[in-house]
């Protein structure tokens, strides 16, 4: 199969820069980058794509048995890695993402350079001590949400899309696929993302990582950055002044910076 | 007296008693004011939410479901429209509702302040669970009808196919719509120890009753090629039955070739007839392509006398005979009318092909349909038979 079809891979940035791979999470497609794309592009070599089921990804390329765990997710990134042959790749996930690159990372770490967990949650669920946030029946809330906008969701969605007047950098080359996905699809990848547990796997990275985190995410909260922090051995912490769990589209330039900060170094 | 005027009042008025919920926030979330009646829909005092992020306004799987899709639809949008979320009531009651918002955005784009406004969504929201409940059951109906179609499908087809030593076989079966079964069909089994049967053709109509009438026509085949397996008297068996099959019912048919393979020396003789079914092509070793000359037949099942075309060929090593239905010649291509095979696409295609072998050239046919994407409006059935150019060091051949 052809992988860069298959998951609408976009090479963007100049050739001879190191290399970032930026991994979408769980609601939209690789658009969610697009403000840290252009501050990234004049040093960096960018790897963009959607996971299967997302944006312009190949719909028959969806399983649901494939994607009901992440490591699914992870090893479409691991067959982008070698069908591109890349090395030293600048893994950049974000939200359940970087679960996805942690799992990546773990499986074959000779593609990569170093890993970038931008707002991560290793567990959403509260479980023992640990607190993710959320209970079952929060995440069955989120899922009958899901239901509840479906059936306006394409149509309600897509004058929306048409024009952005305010926002003169995003031009109409957005598709009208941003951040709507079929139902069935993202029923099952919310139920990946949320009940799945990867707090033991953090442990088997080895790489030098960054976890960034913002300062009021009610989604992956500080006590939970702070968690995949001490988790893996090295790891830094970057802690942005921002609101929401998607600092790339409510703060990009110091989301960029960190990502580029840390990726330059050698 | 001409009346005080009420313009300032009535635009608080209008604000604070509109018909629909209204928050104004900042960039960061933080609430700035809430209009009287959205205050009263959720029982809180103004005084308690002012500065308060109004994402806490929403239920746990909202928010989730906010975070994660509105938030950055709004942001990089500037604008939402009309999205179904769950606020929470000061009583800690579920406030199902619609909810809008725009960006109000400084002259550099940077965002100023959040405008949203919230209706009750109450008898709607019901409505819309029902047509929901609707649709999924729609959409369960429909996959148990694709799991029946498919399986239903596939037991008309040979599981395999069964050539003899030294003949390659191959077969693809597409399937126009996953929702219905089609007419098409074909196999490939062996008769006695010297002789192989194949068929391939094409019932008339779609659904169950097509079903039905392809599998009868199947069984009817194989049992009169048992008691004589001459291919003319085959078909002749095959038109008694579907006659009287046929005999209430009007304008159905079935169009079919069968043949009869006997191995010798390395190359096989094949004897066909065909009852109005496409000419076959052979693709020969040499690169050429041409069909063998079945035309001018009639199909089985009709209530005339039926008319059957009989035709020998002999295939001999790197020659490739392919059968083929007529949603293969008769897919749409282009916006218009047009059709594949009207120009004599078909066989161009076939000698651009050869010399080629039987899974060879099936999967051409098959990147051929890919390619035609929805413009293959009818199924195709594909069965092709190569003698393999490696079996034996063979003499090249005399011309015929």
């Amino acid at each position: 199969m052809d992988l860069q079809a298959r998951n609408n891979v976009r090479l963007a940035g100049v050739e001879d820069g190191p290399t970032i791979m930026l991994a979408h999470g769980f609601g939209c497609d690789q658009h969610l980058w697009r403000l840290v794309e252009d501050r990234l592009a004049s040093s960096f070599r960018l790897i963009l794509f959607d996971h299967v089921g997302c944006g312009a990804s190949d719909p028959s390329a969806w399983d649901p048995k494939r994607y009901e765990t992440l490591q699914g997710y992870a090893d479409d990134i691991l067959g982008i890695v070698r069908e591109l042959d890349v090395c030293d790749v600048v893994f950049v996930g974000h939200s359940v993402a970087a679960m996805m690159g942690v799992l990546a990372v773990s499986t074959d770490p000779s593609r990569f350079a170093r890993l970038v967990l931008l707002t991560p949650s290793p567990c959403y669920l509260d479980s023992g001590d640990y607190r993710g946030g959320f209970s079952r029946t929060d995440i069955d809330e989120l899922l009958d949400s899901l239901e509840r906008n479906y059936l306006g969701w394409s149509r309600s969605m897509a004058p929306v899309i048409m024009g952005t007047p305010d926002r003169p950098e995003l031009s109409d080359e957005l598709t009208d696929s941003f951040c709507r996905t079929d139902p069935a699809c993202a029923r099952v990848f919310a139920r990946t993302t949320f009940l799945s547990d990867n707090r033991a796997d953090l442990a088997r990275v080895s790489l030098p990582t960054l976890v960034i985190e913002c300062a009021h995410d009610t989604l992956a909260p500080r006590a939970v950055g702070a968690y995949v922090q001490q988790r893996i051995d090295g790891s830094e912490l970057v802690t942005l002044d921002a609101v929401g769990h998607c600092p790339q589209l409510s703060a990009p330039d110091i989301t960029a910076q960190a990502i580029a900060a840390f990726a330059a170094t050698t | 007296m001409t009346p005080e005027p009420v313009l300032s009042e009535s635009a608080e008025d209008l604000y604070e008693n509109a018909p629909c919920g209204y928050i104004v926030a900042r960039p960061d979330r933080g609430i700035i004011d809430v209009n009287a009646t959205l205050l009263t829909w959720l029982g809180h005092q103004r005084n308690t939410l002012i500065d308060k992020p109004f994402t806490d306004l929403l239920a746990v799987g909202s928010r989730i479901h906010y975070e994660t899709h509105f938030a950055p639809l709004l942001q990089l949008h500037g604008e939402l429209t009309g999205i179904t979320v769950d606020l929470v009531t000061a009583e800690g009651t579920r406030l199902p509702v619609f909810l809008s918002a725009n960006i109000k955005s400084d002259i550099d784009g940077r965002p100023m302040l959040l405008r949203i406004v919230i209706h009750g969504a109450g008898e709607r929201h019901s409505y819309e669970r029902e047509l929901l409940d609707e649709r999924q059951r729609v959409e369960r109906e429909r996959a148990r009808v694709q799991v029946f179609a498919r399986t239903l499908q596939r037991s008309l087809l040979p599981p395999l196919l069964s050539p003899p030593e030294g003949l390659d076989a191959s077969a693809h079966y597409h399937p126009a719509s996953a929702d219905d079964v089609g007419g098409d069909f074909y196999d490939l089994f062996p008769l006695t120890h010297d002789k192989w049967a194949f068929f391939i053709g094409d019932v008339s109509g779609k659904g169950a009753g097509a079903a039905a009438v392809t599998s009868l026509t199947r069984y009817t085949l194989r049992a009169a090629a048992v008691f004589d397996a001459n291919p003319e008297a085959v078909l002749q068996n095959l038109h008694a039955v579907l006659s009287q099959e046929f005999r209430d019912t009007v304008n159905q048919f079935a169009t079919v070739i069968f043949g009869i393979l006997t191995p010798h020396d390395g190359e096989f003789d094949i004897e066909l007839a065909s009852a109005g079914h496409l000419p076959p092509l052979v693709l020969g070793a040499d690169g050429g392509a041409r069909y063998v000359d079945t035309i001018g037949g009639r199909p089985v099942g009709i209530p005339m006398e039926p008319k059957f075309v009989a035709a020998r060929i002999r295939l001999g090593p790197g020659d490739t005979l392919v059968l083929y239905t007529d949603g293969l010649t008769e897919a749409r291509i282009g916006d218009g009318a047009e059709r594949y095979d009207y120009d004599g696409a078909l066989l161009e295609f076939a000698a651009a092909q050869a010399p080629t072998s039987a899974s060879g050239v099936v999967a051409a046919i098959r990147s051929l349909l890919d390619g035609f994407g929805s413009g293959v409006e009818d199924d195709v059935a594909v069965l092709a038979l190569g003698v393999p150019v490696k079996m034996q060091p063979v003499p090249p051949r005399s011309p015929e």
